[in-house]
C-alpha cells in the first residue's frame, strides 16, 4: 500500500524529470566552475597569513578555507537533516525522508573531510594529528551519531519502519548536539589543557590575523560550499527516488 | 495481561490518577518479571563489579593516580552495565509477545514509554547503589560521600534510561537487535556522562558545591529534555 503511493509519487517526479534535468545541469556546472575559483582563491589568489614564518605552516593554513566550507557544509547539512525529519514525522510524506536520508549522506561525508583536513593541517602546526580540543572531538561526535543514523537504517528491511526510526534517531541526535558542544566546552575551559588552541587563540598555536583577502576567499568557499552542497542534494535525491521506483518495480513484478 | 486491564481502563481511564495507575501497572509487571527471574538485576551487578576488577589490572591502579582514574572507573561500569540491562529490556516483551498485548490494551502509548522508562531507572540505579559501597571500599574513597553520590548515579541513570528506552525499543525491530543500541546511544548521552563523571568527582575530591553547579544544571537539563522528547516520539516507534 505505501509502495504504490511510492510509486505514484515517482511518476509525477518523472514526468517533470524532462524540465528537471536542465536545473540539474545548471547546478552541476555552476558549482564546478564556483568550486575552481575557490580553489584557485585558496591556493593561489588568497595571500599567505603574515605572522606564520615556517614554510610549512603557511602553506598548510591554506587548507583552512576547504576546512571551513566543509565543516559548514557538514553543519548545514545535518541542520537539514532534522527539520527534514521533524517534517516527516509530521507530514509522513516520503519526500522529507529522502530528503534527511540525503543531506545525512553527504553531511557525513563532509563531516570526514573535516575531520582528515583539520589532522593534516594540525600536524605541521600543532605537531599532533589530534588534541581533545572542543572543536575536535564534537566533530568526531557529530560523525559518531550520523554513522549511527545510517547503520540504523541499514539494520532495518521494512522501508516505512526505516523511514519513522530514521526520523526519530536524528532528532534526538540533534537534540544532544547541542548539548555535547556545551558539556565538551565546559570540560574543557574549566581542566587547564596543554594545548588550548580554539580557546585561547595565540599566534603559537597557530592562529593568524585575518586579511581583508582571507576574508573574502573564506566568504566565496563557504558560499561555493553551499552551492555544492545544493547541487550534490539534487542529485542524491533524484538518484534515491530512482532507487525506490526500481524497488517499487522489483516487488511488482515479483508479487504479480 | 490485555484482558486484566480492560475493565480497569474503562472505569479510571480519566484524569491523572488513571494515568499514573497505568503507568503504575507496568512498572509492576516488570518488577513481578524480574522478582520472578532475577536474570536483569544479578547480571548488572555481576557485571559492574567486574569492569571495577577489570579496571583495576588494567589501570594497574595505585595511590597516586585513583583520585583521578575512580570516577571514569565508575562511570564506565555503570554506563556497560546499564547498556546491559536495557539492551535486554525489550527483548523479552518482543520474544513472548507481551509488546502486542501493551500495545492492544487501551493504555496511552506514552504510559507504555514512561512505565518502561521507570522500571529501567529503577533496576539501573538500585544495582548500582549496591555497587557503590563495593566501590568506596575498593578505591578506598570517603565513605561519607555515599549519599551524594546515590543521588548523582540516579540523576545519571534517568539520563541513560530516558533516551535508552526509546533506542532500546527501536533496537529490538532490527536485524542487529542488541548490537546496535551502544552505537546509537554512547554519542546522545555523551553530555550526561560528562556531566555525572564531572559531579562524581567533585564529591569524591570535596570540591565546593558552586565550581560544579553547572554541571548540575546540565544533568538536570538533559533529563528533563530527552525524557519530554522520548515521551512524545515513543509513540512514532511503536505505532504498527
Amino acid at each position: 500500500m505505501a509502495s504504490k503511493a511510492v510509486l505514484s509519487q515517482q511518476e509525477k517526479s518523472t514526468a517533470s524529470a524532462a524540465s528537471g534535468l536542465s536545473w540539474g545541469a545548471v547546478l552541476t556546472v555552476t558549482s564546478g566552475i564556483l568550486m575552481l575559483a575557490a580553489l584557485y582563491m585558496a591556493l593561489i589568489w588568497a595571500p599567505d597569513a603574515t605572522n606564520l614564518t615556517a614554510p610549512a605552516e603557511r602553506y598548510a593554513q591554506r587548507i583552512f578555507y576547504f576546512h571551513v566550507g566543509s565543516a559548514w557544509l557538514g553543519f548545514l547539512a545535518f541542520i537539514v537533516a532534522a527539520v527534514a525529519s521533524i517534517l516527516y514525522l509530521v507530514t509522513r510524506r516520503d519526500k522529507w525522508d529522502i530528503w534527511a536520508l540525503s543531506s545525512v549522506e553527504i553531511g557525513l561525508a563532509f563531516f570526514t573531510t573535516v575531520i582528515i583536513s583539520g589532522s593534516i593541517w594540525a600536524k605541521p602546526t600543532w605537531n599532533v594529528w589530534w588534541t581533545w580540543d572542543p572543536r575536535l572531538t564534537i566533530s568526531t561526535i557529530c560523525w559518531l551519531l550520523y554513522v549511527g543514523y545510517l547503520m540504523l537504517r541499514g539494520a532495518i528491511d521494512n522501508p516505512d519502519r526505516q523511514a519513522r526510526f530514521g526520523a526519530v534517531y536524528a532528532l534526538l541526535a540533534g537534540f544532544s548536539v547541542p548539548l555535547n558542544w556545551m558539556a565538551i566546552r565546559w570540560w574543557r575551559t574549566i581542566h587547564p589543557a596543554v594545548i588550548a588552541p580554539g580557546n585561547n587563540a595565540d599566534e603559537s598555536m597557530g592562529s593568524f590575523g585575518m586579511s581583508a583577502n582571507i576574508q573574502t576567499t573564506l566568504l566565496f568557499c563557504v558560499i561555493a560550499f553551499t552551492v555544492f552542497y545544493i547541487t550534490l542534494m539534487y542529485h542524491r535525491i533524484n538518484l534515491e527516488q530512482l532507487q525506490r521506483r526500481v524497488d517499487t518495480l522489483k516487488q511488482r513484478l515479483l508479487y504479480r | 495481561m490485555a484482558t486484566d486491564s480492560i475493565p480497569t481502563a474503562s472505569t479510571a481511564t480519566r484524569g491523572f490518577g488513571g494515568y499514573a495507575r497505568k503507568v503504575a501497572a507496568i512498572i509492576g509487571k516488570d518488577i513481578t518479571t524480574e522478582l520472578r527471574t532475577k536474570e536483569m538485576i544479578s547480571a548488572m551487578f555481576v557485571f559492574s563489579l567486574l569492569i571495577i576488577f577489570i579496571f583495576n589490572f588494567a589501570f594497574d591502579l595505585r595511590a597516586e593516580n585513583v583520585q583521578t582514574l575512580a570516577p571514569g572507573v565508575l562511570w564506565v561500569a555503570i554506563a556497560f552495565a546499564g547498556m546491559l540491562g536495557l539492551s535486554r529490556s525489550f527483548i523479552l516483551e518482543r520474544d513472548r509477545g507481551v509488546l502486542d498485548g501493551l500495545l492492544l490494551a487501551p493504555v496511552d502509548r506514552s504510559a507504555i514509554y514512561l512505565g518502561k522508562m521507570i522500571g529501567n531507572v529503577l533496576f539501573i540505579s538500585l544495582v548500582e547503589i549496591v555497587i557503590l559501597p563495593f566501590f568506596i571500599i575498593l578505591f578506598n574513597q570517603p565513605s561519607g560521600t555515599l549519599p551524594l553520590l546515590a543521588g548523582v548515579v540516579f540523576l545519571g541513570s534517568l539520563a541513560f534510561a530516558s533516551v535508552g528506552t526509546l533506542f532500546s525499543a527501536m533496537a529490538v525491530h532490527t536485524r542487529a537487535r542488541e548490537v546496535l543500541l551502544p552505537i546509537m546511544l554512547f554519542p546522545v548521552i555523551i553530555p550526561a556522562m560528562l556531566a555525572a563523571v564531572r559531579l562524581t568527582s567533585a564529591i569524591l575530591d570535596n570540591v565546593p558545591f558552586d565550581e560544579v553547579s553547572q554541571w548540575l544544571a546540565l544533568l538536570v537539563a538533559f533529563d528533563v529534555i530527552f525524557i519530554a522528547a522520548s515521551f512524545m516520539l515513543f509513540e512514532f516507534v511503536v505505532e504498527e
